[in-house]
């Protein structure tokens, strides 16, 4: 009895003052935020390792229980090069990038796409999709479709390792242009990740946006150059054109790939149309992520 | 001594109807700036908007080492005060200052992955709570060993029972190690047992010396665990002071209202309950608690008691008094047999008053409704009112052992025990017995 008493009793207690000291400045303030507040970079820091393991669990649960597993990172990009060769390549010759074999040229703008759909796609669902975590607990939102993003990267880098294999397979030689490749692919990762975040922002306003959004990114790839080289669009149409960030990104990757000369006007245009559509996701998230608890 | 967490003039302001307005599809939103393109922009003027407070003016300081409950009724603003505290939801307006690492339980297994094996979960969700890897790494063991799954540590928890999953989900919400804990009540659903191994390590948190701030309705939690409680009521800190008096207040607002009231008259004999033989005057129940303290709870005696017209000349009258629980199980009856005075006596017609005490230390914790009815010295019914009051027993006292839901049965009696050391097996050095030691002097 008395045991059991003296170590509960001890509850009732007054506060115990703790060995260490309180910090004198708070570490956390919490009130309402200003839209124009930069990102908490402090914040993202601290929570880098969640970021780490939310992308590790987006990668691991979409290959869990399938035959291929990770394979699939490789087979989706590398059938979707087999159809379009087959269909446009043999049968429409469409033309490829000079003297470039068509499936070469089919798979490299492939990697690219199906890393970009594939973010965008999950991207815009990610915060309805992990609403049960919104409103349960406090990490920077930012993550999530960082994430969602983060994953694709994965899948993409793997995906390289085949594209590195077809290029030893129809011997297209090692230049130093391919140095602009990793160029590329942080332009289209900040791509992925802002249209993520500009549209997951939405369509947690806008359910509609999210039954729209497949038919979108559908629309996307036929104004991608992916199937086709970007030189079959009439030139009159040149300049719109090329407002799509996409196009200078995939231009630029098969150019540093191929050993073409990099269109650097076309590649300026998507440094600036991407960094805009960042900054501007950047700032609208920020606002969305505010009240998203109480909506989502 | 500075304040470990800092609330000041906290309030949240939500519109009403926020959820259809918000979600609302895009063609209304575009029609609606069509047809009116100046209200988005007068948008700030509250006019045509319907919003409501659910937090109003807060302001308090939580110590470091504290153990604060929060109480109030449904709606209160207790889980939205959370909700801001964990950083969940922005508050409208205040500040709130935290001088200390905060994690937050509003539920277990947070982040829990179905496809995931426990292993794997063990890590997401570690991160989700906050719990550095290498913390993970560290603790490992410690969390698969109180979890009790390690056999299943591979298996895809869609694959566990719901007692493991959450066995499994508790033990790594068990190790997260803030200074500042924030815990909400729904970690005390679940099976008893479950309830009481989360309640008793909230415990073990508190006695280390960290700051926890814990909802609940549960009286006897917060009783035991918490040194103050602040009472929130319609958004607003209505009271924060010493658990017991807080606890009080809030009987005091919510205790008695859902219930029929504790006593009821019927002032003339035409209106009362009741038939050409007997008829009903007043049901009281009056706890015999001391000054200050409304309703009733397991520690205070109460009194049922009931005034009645006797309309039958000449017969002996036997009151019978039964309570039953709210679920319909019976708790006891009593009838008047044991009353010194009138029992056996012929009953003249008239009003009469039968009083029964019940005493402290009986009922159980929870609502019980109470059938009162009249029978002559042949047992003939003479009036049975099967519901002539309904009222609540509390459970407020301290426990002395980390238990926290309700004993089973409708009454709780303190009944004597005795504990005898018969024989000891000396391999184990007495020190660590104090209660060995006061064994053997006596």
């Amino acid at each position: 009895m008395s045991v059991l008493e003296s170590k509960l009793s001890s509850s009732e207690v007054q506060p115990q003052s703790r060995q260490v000291p309180l910090p004198s400045e708070p570490l956390v303030v919490i009130q309402q935020s200003k839209p124009w507040v930069p990102v908490n970079l402090r914040d993202l820091w601290t929570y880098r390792e969640l970021l780490y393991f939310l992308a590790w669990r987006d990668v691991k649960v979409r290959y869990k229980h399938t035959a291929f597993g990770i394979l699939w990172v490789v087979m989706q990009p590398a059938l979707t090069a087999i159809i379009f060769t087959v269909f446009f390549g043999l049968i429409a010759r469409v033309p490829s990038m000079g003297q470039v074999p068509y499936v070469l040229f089919a798979y490299s703008g492939l990697v690219i796409w199906t890393f970009f759909s594939g973010a965008v796609t999950a991207g815009g669902q990610c915060l309805l999709a992990n609403a049960h975590l919104i409103t349960k607990i406090y990490f920077p939102r930012l993550l999530i479709p960082s994430a969602v993003v983060g994953g694709r990267l994965i899948d993409l880098l793997i995906s390289l390792v085949l594209l590195a294999i077809l290029m030893l397979r129809y011997r297209i030689a090692v230049t130093w242009s391919m140095l602009y490749m990793p160029l590329e692919i942080v332009l289209v990762v900040l791509l992925a990740l802002g249209v993520s975040m500009l549209t997951s922002a939405l369509i947690v306003r806008y359910r509609d946006l999210g039954v729209a959004l497949p038919v979108l990114i559908q629309l996307f790839m036929f104004i991608s150059p992916i199937v086709y080289p970007v030189g079959l669009v009439p030139p009159a149409w040149q300049r719109i054109y090329a407002l799509n960030p996409l196009v200078g990104i995939i231009e630029g990757f098969r150019s540093a790939l191929f050993n073409r000369p990099i269109n650097r006007w076309a590649l300026a245009v998507s440094s600036a149309v991407t960094t805009i559509l960042f900054v501007v996701a950047v700032y609208f998230f920020r606002r969305v992520e505010k009240g998203l608890a109480d909506i989502v | 001594m500075n304040p470990i967490v800092r609330i000041q003039n906290i309030s949240k302001e939500y519109t009403l109807g926020a959820r259809q307005a918000v979600s609302a599809n895009l063609r209304e939103t575009l029609a609606g700036a069509l047809r009116a393109p100046l209200r988005r922009l007068r948008r700030n003027g509250s006019a045509g908007k319907e919003t409501f407070w659910a937090l109003k003016d807060i302001n308090f300081e939580v110590q470091p080492g504290e153990v604060l409950g929060i109480i109030g009724k449904n709606g209160a603003g207790k889980s939205t005060l959370l909700k801001v505290l964990s950083r969940i939801t922005e508050p409208t307006t205040g500040r709130v200052e935290l001088y200390g690492r905060l994690g937050s339980l509003l539920e277990v297994g947070t982040g829990f992955h179905p496809e995931l094996t426990g292993r794997e979960n063990i890590y997401l969700n570690g991160s989700i709570l906050g719990i550095s890897r290498r913390d993970i790494d560290r603790k490992f063991d410690e969390i698969v060993a109180f979890s009790e799954v390690e056999r299943f540590l591979d298996t895809a928890v869609k694959y566990y029972s719901s007692g493991m999953y959450v066995r499994l989900a508790f033990a790594v919400a068990a190790h997260l190690e803030p200074e500042i804990l924030l815990v909400d009540e729904v970690l005390a659903v679940g099976d008893a047992g479950f309830q009481a191994k989360c309640l008793g390590k909230m415990g073990d948190v508190a006695r280390s010396g960290r700051t926890v701030i814990f909802i609940s309705h549960n009286m006897q939690a917060i009783t035991t665990l918490c040194h103050r409680a602040a009472l929130l009521d319609e958004g607003r800190l209505v009271q924060l002071e010493e658990t017991a008096k807080v606890i009080d207040g809030y009987l005091k607002s919510v205790g008695m209202a859902s219930v029929t009231p504790l006593v009821q008259v019927w002032e003339t004999l035409e209106r009362s309950p009741g038939n050409e033989r007997v008829r009903l005057r007043a049901v009281r129940i009056v706890p015999e608690a001391e000054s200050g303290s409304v309703g009733i709870d397991m520690q205070t005696s109460f009194c049922l008691e009931v005034e009645y017209w006797n309309l039958v000349p000449a017969t002996k009258v036997i009151v019978n008094f039964a309570v039953y629980a709210i679920d319909g199980s019976p708790a006891f009856e009593t009838f008047t047999f044991d009353e010194p005075y009138w029992q056996g006596q012929v009953f003249c017609k008239g009003l009469y008053r039968s009083l029964c005490r019940i005493p402290a230390h009986l009922m159980n914790q929870g609502t019980y409704r109470l059938r009162i009815a009249f029978l002559d010295e042949f047992a003939e019914v003479l009036y049975d009112n099967v519901e002539a009051a309904i009222f609540s027993v509390h459970d407020v006292g301290k426990r002395r052992f980390p238990w926290y839901s309700r004993f089973i049965g409708n009454v709780h009696p303190k009944f004597e025990w005795t504990t005898e050391l018969l024989e000891r097996v000396a391999d184990e050095p007495v020190e660590t017995f104090p209660s060995q030691r006061l064994y053997d002097q006596a």
